[in-house]
């Protein structure tokens, strides 16, 4: 089966994610992040940041909701026995705190095929509160056998 | 600057990382389904490995979070519990206070990240 292109530049409903100081703690641990300003209001704010942040890679808690959307759009028609996910980028601008509310609308890029494997890549924009630009993601689901 | 960063998940890590995460697929916890599918035992999150790459970046930059602005990774070989995971990198380009460090993480003599490149900010 070829891979389906029509649902490349189509885009999803927003996704919002209140973000807390608790869940922050609890990923730093399980990735075994060490530095206070993960755990401790006091160190985050001493650090200058707003309240206790996040390590960078806590993006996939808050975005992952987004990214549901397309994964599971019939449109898009990926073949989740086939998947893997081949690559992941994060392009991080203001630091994402407990407390913010972050919003991630994604996006599907590209979808491609090439050597019998479709390439999709979803992009996401997740932006604080403040309308400020927290992460941007770009998605790369690699499904064999498409031809 | 070199990065190099050491640690072996232990045998419940994909659990606590599928609650923390969401993802409760069960490739990644149970032992039965992976082998049903073909895998020799339950594999770690792509993105727990991930992670170990961004915290090696940021450790290697001085500890502070608001230093990586970017990180790009390929997802290879599968990773396991119970296993010692290396990441490593070294710079691959400098300018303006900006460093890009290219990076791997391994296990066992798999490459399970490939093509890393993380982007650091090491001044203003």
């Amino acid at each position: 089966m070829p891979v389906k292109t029509q649902a490349i530049g189509k885009s999803y409903p927003p996704f919002e994610y209140e973000v807390g100081k608790e869940k922050i703690a609890e990923y730093a641990r399980v990735v075994g992040e060490e530095s206070p300003v993960y755990f401790d209001r006091g160190a985050a704010t001493e650090a200058g940041f707003r309240d206790v942040v996040a390590p960078p890679m806590f993006a996939v808690i808050y975005s992952w909701g987004a990214v549901a959307h397309p994964a599971l759009d019939p449109e898009v028609d990926l073949n989740f026995a086939m998947l893997v996910h081949g690559g992941q980028e994060f392009a991080w601008a203001e630091p994402v705190c407990s407390g913010d509310l972050i919003t991630t609308v994604a996006s599907v890029k590209d979808i491609t095929e090439k050597g019998g494997m479709g390439f999709y890549v979803f992009e996401t924009v997740s932006t604080n509160q403040d309308g400020q630009e927290v992460v941007r993601g770009t998605w790369t689901n690699i499904v064999r056998g498409v031809s | 600057m070199n990065v190099e960063l050491k640690v072996t998940p232990d045998k419940y890590l994909p659990h606590r990382y599928a609650g923390a995460s969401g993802d409760f697929n069960p490739i990644h916890i149970d032992v039965d389904f992976a082998k049903q599918v073909g895998l020799p035992s339950n594999i770690l999150h792509g993105l727990y490995t991930m992670a170990q790459v961004a915290r090696a970046s940021v450790n290697a930059a001085g500890g502070d979070p608001r230093s990586l602005r970017r990180l790009s990774v390929q997802f290879r070989g599968m990773g396991f519990p119970e296993q010692e995971i290396t990441v490593t990198g070294s710079v691959k380009e400098e300018h303006e206070g900006r460093v890009v460090i290219a990076a791997e993480a391994e296990q066992g003599g798999n490459r399970i990240i490939r093509n890393a490149e993380a982007e650091l900010q090491t001044s203003g």
